[in-house]
């Protein structure tokens, strides 16, 4: 049984390279790549079913780290149904889940629990992160080895840093001695405490609570210190500042075991987007300068930036339509990470190769998954889209139970045509029509 | 003319409107003058006054000005209501919308509260100070008490002085009075100025001598009791020293500087009690009385596009 993609423009991140090809798939893995498919009917004749790409582009699928599943806690916000479908249409094959549920993810039952219901439901993969410290409270380790028996792929308490270096420097020190991956995302929590913008002339005209972009960087350089101290696998994720950048850029040279992940809000919007107190602009950090913005961009270019995110948080009406103070923050991205971030490719900021290295290579990479890749023997999966479509974005039309995108009513360019996990499509043909 | 909606900041405002509604307020502060101070311009109308955060004087201001002008006015003191029983703004407002108010004054400790509400409600509203964002009628009152005393509202130097960074108050001045072509200087000590204060169009000083230097205007603002002991400013005192307007800091200004204040006063704190109470000197209580002059013009205003608006639907 073997499928055929033919007529594509072949996203290679690895090569970095973009071709016109086919793609062969067999038993849910690529098992040959078709250079330029003039003259090679021969090949067609043998495949059972053959589909025509049209020319678009066919890349591998996305492997999004840190996606908020409200199960277990808050199922009325998202679902494993709901995400997963929004996975599959916004061409994410692998969910990486955050812990950050309530109650948080910090045990080996509840891990348990998320994988058999990511199992049964969801039509991509699903990989969960636990939590590093009980309760996310930043006090007491979590069981890192039976968590990661029980599959946990990285340990993170998310947007909650641990402030006591001794408990952060003993769980990190642990973590490595069982080779797991830690990710952490930098802030100074003294600092950034109340804040829902960032400081600058926005924050003052607005009257809003404010932080400084240097809270992140003071976070970040702790953290660095204490990998150097401890030799842990360290991913400094969420990062939105070029204050932040040259510490990691020290950090890398220095052949820390680090690596660094942005999420699509802070490489596509600034601090100005949320304007009259649009709570759907509230995300964590907030949003920064337009100057921050460009330069994250341009890490991710470089590759000192190596992850391209969601960081999807999906939140329901009542937590966003309060005072921009008291709003929750966060913003569901599943289905908008690949249009908004070929915005970037549309601005001719990233090419196609360098766009997928961040968000299906490396994070496939960092997590050693094998997916990511457009070569023979890699698992297929797959996202075909047209990255010119355009259209306005409806947040009604998305498939996340809840409809917080900063994206509702923008133009967007880009739409996933198709999302093959393993072979087999669980996006495409007629799907779009809802979208 | 004046063309708008509601009353959300000076941020929407231009020089004109800002205009229409000052030439309308001197109007009214020489009806509030006669022994009938009655006129229809809100007949039939209702005003609700929905106060999130204790206020006194402002929510006296509101009330007077729309019964004067012949409003239904009710006061609703929301601190100590249904929001301690977990209903939010909104269903709040959806609840009072129900009402068919014509007129919502809301004062709220959230920056945005009130374009929050304008956003779910059809009728006026009017921003009756917003956290730390904006008090338009506030630098409306403050406008006029000062183009009553100085003749003008043009090319004066105009020191604001104290927690810039908490007040709501100081925004909205430093928008209406650049709006203006003022030179605005902000003088305080900078843990309590805003971040890039500069960029907002104004001078920053940390000190007083410096920056009440020749000056026509000193506003003092209130300093926040709770923001007196350590946190923002060593203690009372040394603040009283530095920042506290007396006789000796207010001789740096020109011999004809006026004094204002928006109440309440910390007297012996941000403002030495024989000056505020100095008639030469201080507009305090011709601030308090252009108030409700300028939020009768505010309202009027907000009205006569309301009618013609449901005229026109």
């Amino acid at each position: 049984m073997t499928l055929l993609l033919t007529n594509a423009i072949l996203i290679d991140p690895e090569a970095g390279t973009e071709t016109r090809g086919a793609l062969r798939i067999a038993e849910g893995v690529i098992t040959e790549v078709i250079p330029d498919e003039g003259g090679s009917a021969r090949q067609m004749i043998r495949a059972r079913e053959v589909i025509d790409c049209g020319g678009l582009h066919l890349a591998p699928g996305i492997v999004d780290i840190g996606v908020k599943v409200c199960e277990p806690g808050e199922r009325h916000k998202e679902s494993f149904r709901t995400a997963g479908a929004a996975a599959a249409a916004g061409g994410v094959t692998t969910m990486v889940t955050r812990p950050d549920t309530k109650p948080a993810i910090d045990n080996p039952e509840t891990l348990e629990f998320v994988a058999r219901r990511a199992r049964e439901i969801a039509p991509v993969r699903v990989l969960p992160m636990a939590a590093l410290t009980k309760g996310r409270a930043g006090r007491e380790m979590v069981e890192i080895g039976f968590l990661k028996d029980a599959g946990a792929v990285a340990f993170t308490d998310c947007d909650h840093v641990v402030t006591d270096t001794k408990v952060l420097s003993r769980a990190l020190t642990y973590a490595r001695s069982l080779g797991v991956l830690v990710i952490g995302h930098p802030q100074e929590p003294g600092l950034s405490e109340g804040a829902s913008v960032t400081s600058g002339k926005f924050a003052s005209l607005r009257g809003l609570p404010a932080v400084s972009p240097m809270a992140e960087r003071l976070g970040l350089e702790r953290d660095l210190a204490i990998v150097e101290m401890t030799g842990a696998i360290y991913h400094a994720d969420n990062l939105s500042t070029a204050a932040a950048l040259p510490a990691l850029e020290r950090a890398k040279a220095a052949g820390l075991n680090v690596t660094a992940g942005v999420n699509i809000h802070h490489l596509t919007l600034n601090e100005l987007d949320v304007g009259d107190y649009r709570t759907f602009f509230k995300v964590k950090p907030p949003l920064r300068s337009e100057t921050d913005r460009t330069a994250m961009v341009e890490a991710v270019a470089s590759g000192l930036i190596d992850i391209i995110s969601s960081m999807h948080t999906p939140q329901d009406e009542e937590s966003k339509r309060l005072p921009f103070e008291q709003a929750a923050s966060g913003a569901v991205a599943l289905e908008t990470l690949l249009p908004a971030a070929l915005r970037l490719w549309h601005a001719g900021a990233l090419d196609m190769a360098t766009l997928f290295r961040a968000l299906s290579l490396n994070p496939s990479r960092r997590l050693g998954l094998g997916t990511g890749r457009l070569v023979s023997g890699a698992p297929a999966d797959l996202v075909l889209f047209d990255p010119h479509a355009p259209y306005v974005m409806d947040r009604s039309n998305l498939r996340s139970k809840s409809k917080n995108t900063p994206f509702d009513e923008q133009r967007m360019q880009g739409k996933v045509r198709m999302t093959f996990v393993a072979g087999r499509m669980v996006f495409g043909a007629g799907q779009e029509a809802a979208a | 003319m004046f063309a708008h909606r509601h009353l959300l900041g000076i941020e929407g405002l231009a020089r004109s409107d800002i205009e229409a509604i000052l030439d309308l307020a001197e109007i009214y502060a020489d009806l509030n003058r006669r022994p009938d101070k009655h006129a229809d311009a809100l007949k039939g109308l209702t005003q609700i006054n929905m106060f999130f955060e204790a206020s006194t004087r402002t929510q006296a201001s509101f009330e007077l000005a729309g019964k004067r002008l012949g409003a239904d006015v009710m006061n609703m003191s929301v601190a100590q209501s249904s929001v301690k029983k977990g209903e939010t703004l909104i269903d709040t407002a959806l609840t009072l919308n129900a009402m068919h108010p014509d007129l919502l004054v809301i004062r709220h400790p959230s920056s945005g509260a009130a374009h929050l509400l304008a956003q779910k409600v059809n009728c006026a509203v009017l921003n009756a100070g917003d956290g730390r964002h904006e008090h338009p009628t506030q630098a409306l009152l403050d406008a006029l008490t000062i183009r009553r005393a100085k003749g003008t509202l043009h090319r004066l130097n105009v020191a604001i002085c104290g927690d810039i960074a908490h007040s709501r108050v100081a925004r909205s001045n430093i928008l209406l009075l650049g709006r203006m072509e003022n030179r605005v200087r902000l003088v305080g000590p900078p843990t309590l100025m805003p971040a890039r204060a500069a960029e907002l169009g104004v001078e920053v000083y940390d000190d007083m001598a410096e920056g009440l230097d020749g000056v026509d205007v000193v506003m003092m603002l209130r300093l926040q009791k709770e923001r007196m002991d350590g946190g923002f400013i060593p203690s009372e005192r040394e603040y009283f020293h530095r920042y506290g307007l007396d006789a000796e800091k207010l001789a740096y200004a020109k011999p004809d500087a006026i004094v204002m204040h928006p109440g309440p006063m910390n007297r012996g704190v941000e403002i030495d009690g024989t000056i505020a109470d100095d008639i030469n000197r201080s507009v305090i209580q011709e601030q308090v009385e252009m108030g409700v002059a300028v939020r009768m013009a505010a309202m009027d205003l907000l009205a006569r596009n309301l009618r013609e608006a449901r005229a026109g639907a």
